[in-house]
């Protein structure tokens, strides 16, 4: 068969990335194959576009799973052709070195962020999607530990808390958000629910990349968008008991996306899902979203009691 | 060569689905608000200028409301996905409604009569007064002016975890499919609390997913034969009688990749977004984003025709990714006699193929362009450098206008567009 890299045609038109078109057979060395930067470039730039793809999804519908796997399925060409190459390598070595500690978290900027938007369409600032995380998270405890509930609702409730971090972004390609399974299957949901949380308290890879504006083209940002940042320390033992069993090295976005790790207990789609971020056009696209609004700031205020 | 009058009939909520009924006189459409609009053929018109009836609305309800996953913390949209029309039986008529998780059968069915002289109520509904009850009577029906009820008759609810693309009424008429992203459900009409799973491509580990199904649909004359399609390209046909899961296909249609077109969006290009059997049974057609291909169904090689219906956007597909109208699914429909396919296309283009004669064309839906009952010209789109008068370039194309939805006629040189908002209905016009 053919090698991958040899077959590639740049576009005529600059604004353009990759693109496809013949190029005819072209030289199977490995000469032709270490490609002009040209090309790497736009590989880059598609790769990157197809991870916001991943990242940037609706809020309260769930996303398309067709379109999610075909650009996965992208992402994953993608990565498999820069293996070979060598530059995903050179790509991870980078981001490994540019690794800066900092106590905030990636996600609670873009909370903030979210917070905004929530203001401007006028509703409580609360991410709506928390309640879905609290309901699906606590839906054992709820049933079995009635006075627990409260608390650990109550606790998680502020908007700029910051164990909500990236649990809080739900809406990944698969849709979904700590429970995207059915009912029959809750024990594997629930797994999942606790990989999410899980992720906040881990000291995972850490970057720098605290926007996730869709402008930033490079892979460092694109990819820094990705690390985990280190968070304040957890206020609740109730939530810590839940995300005690997890594998750090799983966040190596490498391995993530390679799926090389032997025993994962989420999937690249979980891994994106959970880190995902929310354009605020996606709050306001809707105005079905603010009667949404309105019935969850109600749910929360009679779960909180208030 | 056709000529085509067009008739403006409705600007609604975004269409997401139109079907015409198995004899024609009706014609169903689906919107982004959950609402269905039916409309019937009127009898032959004693017009001069066309022979036909004009579709006027029939009937209009809401099928579906959106709903709230408290679980999941998501809206379900009511969004109607698919509409398809069960054969009809007596005096009422009967469809199927989905949306992406709950598949509905309603009954419309019309009264023009009514009881009246009841012996304990005045016309009105109040109740008499039992002293002036002094005789007996036998109510008696009177016209009245028609109504059209739909009511619904079975929600076949609570089997599909991932959204719903498509529904299809086997030739038994006893039994239907509906399909998922990653599972296909057998239902009989009658049943709502069960239904049996016969395909099923979850894989154990989710992140091992690398292809969903796209469409599905039952063979129009074995009742025993079902065909779905793939975001890889491929078309798995499936005998029932095999086993009860049919996982494993009877037959896989696939087309080799061309290598020569190989690029980051081969496999996004070859996603199949429908799948329809001729009416003869003998075909089936897929659309894939840049062509139409049609199978014979005892070759599984290669497709037997190919038709490019925008060629000219491979050169742009980056572009078209990066404003996800790559992953536009459009639809395609076949002819009464099977002779002609037809396809939309963006900026209001649709396309049709002739496969006997072995010629294309493109029409434009628009309100603009068009008068109402004027007869349609030809477009084409000018891929070359030099751009003929009346031709339009690639670069204006408009793409979100998009014609995802269409369907013909089943006996009658009649079609139906839909745009974004609006419907068209287009007849041949006879001289």
């Amino acid at each position: 068969m053919f090698p991958k890299g040899t077959k590639r045609k740049f576009s005529d038109s600059g604004e353009e990335a990759v693109s496809s078109g013949d190029q005819g057979p072209a030289s199977p060395s490995v000469a032709a194959r270490t490609l002009s930067s040209s090309y790497s470039l736009q590989r880059q730039s598609l790769l990157d576009m197809s991870l916001i793809k991943l990242q940037l999804c609706h809020m309260l519908v769930e996303p398309n799973l067709c379109r999610s796997v075909l650009i996965a399925n992208t992402v994953r060409q993608i990565q498999e052709e820069m293996t070979q190459d060598g530059t995903w390598q050179i790509m991870t070595q980078a981001l490994a070195a540019a690794q800066c500690p900092t106590d905030r978290l990636v996600a609670t900027e873009v909370l903030c962020r979210q917070t905004d938007a929530a203001a401007q369409a006028g509703q409580s600032p609360k991410p709506y999607s928390v309640v879905g995380v609290e309901e699906g998270y606590h839906s054992e405890e709820v049933v079995m530990e009635g006075d627990v509930e409260t608390d650990v609702t109550m606790s998680t409730l502020s908007p700029v808390s910051p164990q909500l971090s990236s649990a809080s972004y739900l809406a990944g390609p698969f849709g979904m958000g700590p429970c995207w399974e059915e009912e029959e299957e809750d024990g594997e949901c629930e797994e999942e629910e606790e990989e999410d949380s899980e992720e906040c308290v881990s000291e995972g890879e850490e970057g720098d990349g605290d926007h996730l504006s869709a402008d930033s083209r490079t892979g460092e940002q694109v990819f820094g968008t990705f690390e985990i940042k280190h968070p304040a320390p957890p206020p609740d033992p109730a939530l810590e008991e839940l995300f005690s069993d997890v594998d750090p090295s799983y966040y190596d976005l490498d391995t993530v996306l390679t799926g090389m790790q032997s025993a994962p207990k989420m999937g690249p789609y979980d891994l994106l899902d959970s880190l995902s971020s929310h354009g605020p056009t996606a709050l306001s696209s809707s105005s079905s979203c603010r009667s949404d609004l309105n019935e969850l700031d109600h749910i929360m205020e009679i779960i909180v009691g208030s | 060569n056709v000529s085509f009058l067009q008739f403006l009939l409705l600007t609604a909520d975004i269409i997401s689905t139109v079907e015409f009924n198995q004899s024609g006189e009706l014609l169903a459409t689906g919107d982004k608000g959950g609402r269905v609009v039916i409309f019937q053929q009127e009898q032959e018109s004693k017009n001069k200028l066309q022979c036909r009836g004009e579709y006027n609305v029939y009937s209009t309800f809401q099928s579906h409301e959106p709903e709230f996953d408290y679980l999941k913390s998501l809206e379900i949209e009511e969004k109607i996905n698919k509409i398809r029309w069960l054969p009809q039986k007596n005096a009422a008529h009967f469809l199927l409604s989905t949306n992406d998780k709950t598949i509905k059968l309603w009954k419309i069915s019309e009264r023009d009569k009514r009881p009246e002289g009841y012996n304990l109520k005045e016309e009105d509904g109040r109740y008499r007064d039992p002293n002036t009850v002094t005789t007996l009577r036998v109510p008696v029906f009177r016209p009245m002016d028609l109504m059209v009820e739909a009511s619904p008759r079975r929600v076949f609810a609570n089997a599909h975890t991932y959204h719903i693309n498509s529904i299809s009424v086997n030739s038994d008429c006893e039994t239907y499919l509906s399909a998922d992203d990653l599972r296909v459900n057998l239902w009989h009409l009658e049943i709502t609390d069960r239904s049996f799973n016969i395909v099923d491509i979850k894989p154990a580990n989710m992140e091992d997913l690398t292809e969903v199904i796209t469409a599905a649909e039952f063979h129009p004359n074995q009742c025993n034969t079902f065909v779905y399609s793939s975001s890889k390209g491929t078309i798995r046909l499936c005998d029932m009688r095999a086993a009860a899961l049919c996982d494993s296909h009877a037959k896989l249609f696939e087309e080799p990749e061309d290598p020569n077109n190989r690029s980051f969006f081969s496999e996004i290009i070859s996603s199949i977004s429908d799948v329809k059997f001729s009416h003869s049974g003998r075909y089936m057609m897929t659309r894939d984003y840049l062509s139409v291909k049609i199978w014979d169904l005892n070759m599984e090689s290669r497709p037997v025709e190919t038709y490019q219906v925008h060629e000219y956007l491979r050169s742009k597909l980056c572009s078209l990714y990066e404003n996800d109208c790559i992953f536009d699914k459009f639809e395609c429909c076949w002819n009464g006699n099977d002779s002609v396919v037809m396809t939309g296309s963006y900026n209001n283009f649709f396309r049709m193929f002739d496969r006997g004669y072995q010629q294309d064309m493109t029409l434009e839906a628009s309100r603009e362009n068009s008068k109402l009952r004027s007869v349609l010209k030809p477009r084409k789109v000018s891929t070359g450098g030099k751009r003929k008068k009346d031709e339009i370039s690639v670069d204006s194309l408009d793409f979100n206008k998009k014609i995802l939805h269409t369907a013909w006629h089943p006996l009658d040189n009649i079609i139906a567009v839909a745009t974004t908002n609006n419907l068209y209905i287009f007849q041949d016009k006879l001289n």
